[in-house]
């Protein structure tokens, strides 16, 4: 397989190399595309993109989302949703090399982390990139503009606002159903098994929030700040959010002998609940996978 | 501090850091995030003392944060500071460098290899990682054992530090070669590499207790021996002890105690050079003084660093490893300018 893709991409290069660009780019242009060139988080991109590398999980599971799919070349090695994410050229993009992105001869890249700048490096080699920068949007409505970018810069503008408008309604109709209650649950997330979280200022914390739940982590400073054991204990909150079960193996079991951990009401009355990593740490349109599953989990509702 | 007061043994001093460490203890399981009354912990600590039933008024859960989380993690920092720092004070004796610490020869690289890989394999959560970084660092030591004699030569201390630091880059690579393969641990292997006490609670003091216990008690009972090879290794000789034999068996005991307490608690840097030298300063130069205040000095360096990492930004915490350096590399540049002061 691996050797076919780069078989392919060969005999792609080669192609591109003698022969003249035009004859490259199919004509099926979207009607929705909007005029190009457009200019994108500070990107120009000129022309209608056709071979596109997303190097972030999240934008992969929204491109494919929005119709992208079919102009995908190449993916970094976290996008492994939707399944065809991982049938194609795989780049590292924790150690990004700029030469290997333009070797998949690429129109438009796509990254959320870049610390070796690959972005002017690949605006001198002339492929334009576009960072969606770290620590993610904080809200829904950073969510959706995020994704209005993305339409921008693929020329998907109406497949995305009918996401959006498929995703707030359906948000909307999970938090309709959310009942009252005497007081606000509190809650602690884990990210990892050394009690790293999310905080004031992240999305998961708006999300949340959304729900009615009341966040442990609030008094701490920073978006992800690593509480202290004896702080979850003592705040003793009503649910426990696990967001490491698949990359560190954490359960509703492995958490309930930690030291003193077995006294946490949470644990007592069952209420840890075990999220799926990928789900809880995106903002994709699996957002709304979150939201039912919050809303199922605490309220029996969604 | 006068050349005299070295000479005898400073048993007013060894009372002083005694009791500090006492303090610190103290402290450590009265102070926390969560606020308890001084009182009600330390009558929860006396209830769990044989035959005796108080009621300290603290609910279940709190009672668990006494006594399964302050008190363990108190205890695991004293064994851990304690070793750390008498195996740095074994590593500069020996080796008469005073750079050296207790990841001189490898320790820290193999033991960082060896948790890299387990937390790859199957994750950060496992017993594996303790386990597999214990074995990476003793690996180490014992590679660079090799290495040292690999030139034909007599196994020197300068020869076995040249190793260590080949062993170390060597192994270090590795490891980053690792970690950057598998770039979705990288913060998992971050946090340990970091350092970190007691998520476990009594199961790490159970883990590190024998490796500190029998690296305190050899290194002790070894003081004045180094006392001999700080005079020299020809000199030593003529004095009737064998400096490689000296040096094997301090080695071994301060690598065993530094591989269980980062396998224990990570990579905490720092307190294997500041706490022995600062002890050097207050003491004097000879080993059979600076050992035993090491010891003491160390757990009550570690136990109130632990301190700062958990209430300094409740209720965040800090790394203990940053604490460390970043508390220590100052009060060091203190205690050297006021003992120069002193010296004037």
């Amino acid at each position: 397989m691996r050797k076919l893709v780069g078989l392919t991409l060969a005999l792609t290069l080669l192609v591109a190399a003698c022969g003249d660009d035009d004859q490259m780019v199919s004509s099926s242009t979207p009607p929705d595309a909007g005029p190009f060139p457009v200019t994108v988080r500070g990107t120009e991109i000129p022309d209608l993109p056709q071979r596109i590398v997303s190097l972030s999980a999240t934008h992969t599971e929204v491109l494919y989302e929005i119709g992208s799919g079919p102009e995908i070349i190449g993916t970094d090695v976290f996008s492994d949703y939707p399944a065809a994410a991982n049938e194609m050229e795989k780049i590292d993009a924790f150690n990004l090399s700029v030469e290997a992105v333009a070797a998949l001869d690429p129109d438009l890249v796509i990254l959320s982390f870049d610390p070796g700048d690959a972005v002017s490096g690949l605006a001198a080699l002339g492929i334009p990139a576009v960072l969606f920068a770290a620590p993610g949007p904080p809200t829904l409505e950073d969510v959706y503009s995020e994704w209005r970018d993305l339409g921008t810069a693929t020329g998907h503008n109406d497949e995305v606002a009918a996401l959006i408008e498929q995703v707030s309604s359906d948000i909307a109709a999970i938090l309709a159903q959310k009942p009252e209650t005497v007081r606000a649950f509190t809650y602690f997330l884990e990210l990892d098994s050394t009690l790293f979280t999310a905080g004031t200022g992240t999305l998961l914390d708006s999300v949340f929030g959304l729900l009615g739940l009341q966040n442990i982590a609030d008094p701490a400073d920073g978006p992800f700040p690593q509480l202290s054991p004896e702080y979850v204990i003592g705040a003793d909150p009503d649910f426990v959010f696990l967001a490491d079960t698949v990359c560190c193996g954490e359960s509703a079991v492995t958490v309930a002998v930690r030291p003193g951990w077995n006294q946490m009401t949470a644990v007592i009355n069952g209420d840890v609940i075990e999220l799926d990593d990928s789900v809880a740490s995106r903002w994709g349109p699996r957002l709304v996978d979150l939201v039912l599953t919050i809303s199922k989990e605490v309220y029996g509702v969604g | 501090m006068t050349v005299e007061s070295s000479r005898r043994l400073p048993v007013l001093l060894l009372s002083l850091v005694g009791g500090v460490l006492l303090v610190a203890l103290l402290a450590a399981v009265m102070i926390g995030p969560v606020d308890l009354r001084p009182s009600a912990v330390f009558l929860e600590i006396f209830d769990h003392l044989p035959l005796v039933d108080v009621d300290s008024g603290l609910d279940a859960r709190q009672a668990a944060i006494v006594w399964e989380l302050r008190l363990p993690r108190a205890v695991l920092g004293a064994l851990v500071g304690a070793t750390l720092a008498v195996a740095g004070a074994a590593y500069q004796g020996v080796f008469r460098n005073p750079l050296a610490d207790p990841y001189l020869l490898g320790v820290a690289a193999g033991a960082g290899l060896g948790a890299t890989i387990a937390i790859v394999a199957v994750g950060s959560g496992s017993v594996l990682v303790p386990i597999a970084a214990f074995v990476g660092a003793v690996l180490a030591v014992v590679a660079t054992y090799g290495l040292g004699s690999a030139g034909g030569g007599r196994r020197t201390g300068t020869t076995l530090i040249l190793a260590g630091v080949a062993v170390a880059a060597f192994l270090t690579a590795a490891q980053t070669f690792v970690q950057q393969r598998h770039a979705e641990t990288i913060r998992e292997v971050y946090a340990w590499i970091l350092g970190r006490l007691g998520t476990t609670g009594w199961g790490d003091v159970a883990l590190m207790a024998p490796y500190a216990a029998i690296s305190i008690v050899v290194i002790v009972l070894h003081r004045r021996l180094l006392d001999v090879l700080a005079v020299g290794e020809d000199e030593a000789r003529t004095l009737g002890v064998r400096p490689e034999r000296v040096r094997t068996a301090v080695v071994i005991a301060a690598t065993l105690g530094t591989a269980g307490a980062v396998a224990a608690s990570g990579l905490i840097g720092f307190v294997g050079i500041v706490v022995p030298h600062t002890i050097r300063l207050l003491v004097g130069s000879s080993y059979r003084a600076i050992v035993p205040m090491t010891v003491l000095g160390g757990a009550a360096f570690l136990v109130l660093a632990d301190l700062v990492a958990r209430t300094a930004l409740s209720p965040s915490e800090i790394p203990i490893g940053v604490v460390t350096a970043f508390v220590g590399g100052p009060f060091f540049v203190v205690i050297l300018r006021t003992s120069r002061r002193g010296a004037q």
